[in-house]
């Protein structure tokens, strides 16, 4: 009797051990050629110029948004850049900011009675960045990822699988999926950006690509004053400026994900 | 079923079954016999010319340049690290796009020439662009 | 074992040439939609799931029903059930056979599915299901198999086995609980955001698997010499009444939740269901049918003189199935995107291809049932002969 149940504890542990050296396998198919493996004396750093933040937030000052007009050009600067496509078909839109109605952008904050202000004007949106992001957590590959540097959140196109498991628990609809693909449909394409296959995720990435050479985001660039962008985590920074002093309203706030995206009313 | 009896059944079947299975598994070798394509013979642009040497040595990106911009791709876009300093201490931005494909411009008489001949058809300009953009496959 | 699938009767091999060929219809389409994009499906940025996911989700809970033979056989050692837990087994392997196969072709980019692998991602809900998705296919292979080459070679099953049976029972209910956590964790979407959705799935799933188990076995009976026997079948019909009637029960409770606290963000989402919303409802119709279907059944099944004629007692299955599969198979997805998380009412309805597609998966679904089920039968057979 003990011999044989020695016995099996030795196959179950031959088991278990085979169990964690697969684990390294499928991490090395995952990640051909792991860091420094195959270039031992590569390095990999930032640029001189990168602007860093514990946490990027944006601050929209919807005071100055007189109509519409005055969000298309961060929507036209954001599209262009990325290569976002003008899908012919509405329900494959693809949008990375872009304008909407109070009710529609702060849905269970409106009211019967309203200031014509509000009701008459539109509100930019886009993703939130949240520090509590619902998405990042549903993702099943990471693909979709809370980026430890800044706060962005991030997408990583080579991985996602397309199984939009994102979009449902992003409760701000900030997320468009590649239904087909989008090459036909970029009228001028900036090479110096990539281009999205079909089958992928994608949404706003606070202009990961422009932040790494000191650059603004392209929509606060063109947004004549209306958006500011910051660190959140530096009291000296001018959103946490703009949030001390003014009333601002976060999106949704009650659902615990922590947008970082104010709004000034 | 005589279990002592060691014999096979249905031999001609058998036989024939592995026979054209054998042919089939061969056909690919059959239909390619005598037919090597030469290596390829790569153009480089006068851009990458000018530059004499890659991000890395000639050979290291012959064998290991999938693997490098693997890696490339991965710390740029998860690790928020973009420049790649080379063995000798040469700073590059780690992108596809406006690195490697800036020298390397010609995809057809650069890129495809190799892949063809490996027969690989990796699908990075579905996204990043040839740059000039050049026609389609 | 395996030739038994290959020795069937005209009828059987023409059942099988025409389900291939539905298959091949199918792949053809998915070729399609592999080369084009989800685009040709009619899903949206607003209801980014559609069909597919639809049809995962009610067939999760026709695979965990196998669960309601398992369960009073080998636990409560029920003894009639011994007959035809098989039948239960093949039917959770056909089925979860298909769930597998529609979240394939859901996805954006197939070719990378096993990144779910290399990446594994335990806070992700996706993650645990492909584990126990694959877990219960792999167990109910085992089990099925080997119970059923014991049971022809009359000897008692390996000793190994019994484990592994008792394992399958709690299995079963994560399936059908952990595809319920898919949706029931996410914070912005008020249809689903309830703790009853996990209890109504599974009570949904008793019903509408022990259903169809009810007329595949009245099948079986009509068309091959091995009886499942009545009792078998009877003691089915109680299991499929009182899930049925607690599915309801559930569904009313959601609804009685959702309508005296009045919050927009909850009631909305069943307005648009049972009434429309904003002048959308192209689900109206179906979801008071679905329910009439389901109310029809209760008053079939409960009174036992209706539910042991075997006309009436059919009838209520097809009721049951019907009703569960429009509720899962319809409501349940596209009411949890409609309207979306900006109050805008995007509507979805499938596509031609889509529906192929779909067409394509549910024949290789009923291709692997019918063999399994002829080699199960044919086994049968020879040992009842």
């Amino acid at each position: 009797m003990k011999s044989s149940s020695r016995r099996s504890f030795l196959k179950i542990a031959g088991l278990a051990a085979l169990g964690i050296g697969a684990g390294p396998t499928i991490k090395a198919f995952g990640t051909i050629g792991g860091h420094g493996a195959l270039q031992p004396e590569a390095s990999f750093k930032k640029g001189e110029k990168a602007m860093e933040a514990k946490q990027w937030a944006m601050v929209v000052d919807t005071r100055k948004i007189k109509s519409e007009a005055d969000i298309r050009p961060m929507v036209e600067a954001c599209h262009q850049i990325h290569n976002v496509p003008d899908q012919p078909i509405d329900r494959h839109a693809i949008k990375w900011i872009w304008p909407e109605e109070f009710h529609n952008a702060f849905p269970g904050l409106q009211s019967q009675f309203i200031s014509e202000k509000i009701e008459n004007t539109s509100f930019p949106v886009l993703c939130n960045h949240c520090e509590n992001p619902p998405c990042v957590r549903v993702c099943p590959t990471k693909a979709t990822f809370k980026r430890e540097e800044d706060g962005i959140v991030m997408m990583d196109m080579h991985r996602c699988i397309g199984c939009r498991f994102c979009m449902a628990a992003c409760p701000f609809g900030a997320r468009s999926f590649n239904f087909r693909d989008p090459e036909p449909f970029i009228k001028n394409v900036n090479k110096e950006y990539p281009r999205r296959m079909k089958g992928v995720v994608e949404k706003c990435n606070f202009c990961a690509e422009r932040l790494a050479v000191g650059k603004l985001p392209a929509c606060v660039e063109a947004s004549n004053g209306i958006l500011t962008f910051g660190n959140l985590y530096d009291p000296q920074s001018e959103v946490r400026k703009l949030i001390r002093e003014h009333n601002t309203i976060r999106r949704k706030i009650h659902l615990g994900t922590k947008p970082t995206i104010y709004y000034i009313i | 079923m005589p279990k002592n009896k060691k014999e096979l059944y249905n031999k001609k079947g058998v036989i024939a079954g592995i026979v054209i299975f054998a042919f089939i598994a061969a056909l690919p070798f059959l239909i390619n016999l005598g037919k090597a394509a030469p290596a390829p013979e790569l153009v480089l642009t006068s851009k990458a010319k000018e530059a004499k040497e890659c991000v890395r040595s000639k050979e290291f990106i012959k064998r290991e340049h999938m693997q490098l911009l693997d890696e490339w791709r991965d710390t740029v876009v998860r690790d928020a690290k973009r420049i790649y300093v080379n063995p000798q201490g040469k700073e590059f931005n780690m992108s596809l796009s406006n690195t490697c494909l800036d020298c390397h411009s010609n995809k057809t008489d650069f890129c495809d020439r190799c892949h063809d001949y490996a027969s690989v058809s990796p699908y990075c300009w579905d996204c990043h662009i040839d740059n000039p953009k050049e026609m389609k496959r | 074992m395996i030739e038994q699938a290959f020795k069937g009767g005209k009828r059987y091999n023409r059942l099988m040439l025409l389900l291939l060929g539905l298959i091949g219809v199918g792949f053809g389409f998915y070729l399609w939609q592999f080369n084009y994009g989800l685009g040709i499906t009619g899903m949206s940025r607003s209801v980014s799931w559609g069909f597919y996911i639809a049809q995962f989700t009610f067939l999760v809970g026709v695979a965990a029903s196998a669960v309601m033979l398992v369960l009073p056989y080998y636990l409560h050692d029920y003894k009639a059930f011994g007959r035809i837990t098989i039948l239960g087994e093949f039917l959770a392997v056909a089925s979860v056979t298909m769930c597998l196969l529609f979240i394939i072709v859901d996805l954006g980019q197939p070719i990378r599915a096993l990144n779910v692998i290399f990446h594994p991602t335990p806070n992700s809900i996706l993650f645990w299901d492909m584990i126990v998705l694959n877990g219960y296919l792999l167990l109910n292979i085992v089990i099925g198999w080997k119970v059923l080459e014991a049971e022809r070679n009359n000897v008692h099953y390996p000793g190994w086995l019994k484990p592994l049976i008792y394992l399958s029972i709690p299995w079963a209910v994560s399936i059908h609980t952990v595809t319920a956590f898919l949706y029931c964790g996410l914070p912005g979407r008020g249809f689903w955001l309830t703790a009853i959705l996990a209890p109504r799935f599974l009570s949904s799933a008793f019903a509408s698997g022990p259903a169809l188990l009810i007329l595949l076995c009245l099948l079986i009976r009509k068309i091959s010499k091995f009886d499942p026997g009545l009792e078998q079948i009877r003691s089915l019909s109680k299991i499929v009444t009182y899930a049925i009637i607690l599915n309801v029960f559930f569904f009313l409770c959601e609804v009685f939740v959702v309508f005296y606290s009045q919050i927009p963000e909850h009631m909305d989402h069943f307005k648009y269901l049972f009434t429309g919303l904003h002048g959308h409802g192209v689900l109206v119709p179906w979801m008071w049918s679905s329910l009439f279907l389901m109310v029809t059944a209760i008053i079939l099944l409960v009174p036992p003189m209706f539910r042991n004629n075997t006309t009436v007692l059919a009838i209520a299955c097809v009721c049951v199935f019907i009703g569960t599969w429009i509720d899962k198979g319809l409501g349940m997805i596209s009411g949890g995107f409609v309207p979306n998380p900006l109050h805008h009412v995007d509507e979805y309805v499938p596509t031609g291809p889509e529906l192929m597609i779909t067409l394509g998966v549910y024949a290789s679904g009923i291709f692997i049932l019918s063999a399994l089920f002829k080699i199960a039968v044919s086994i049968k057979e020879e040992l009842h002969a």
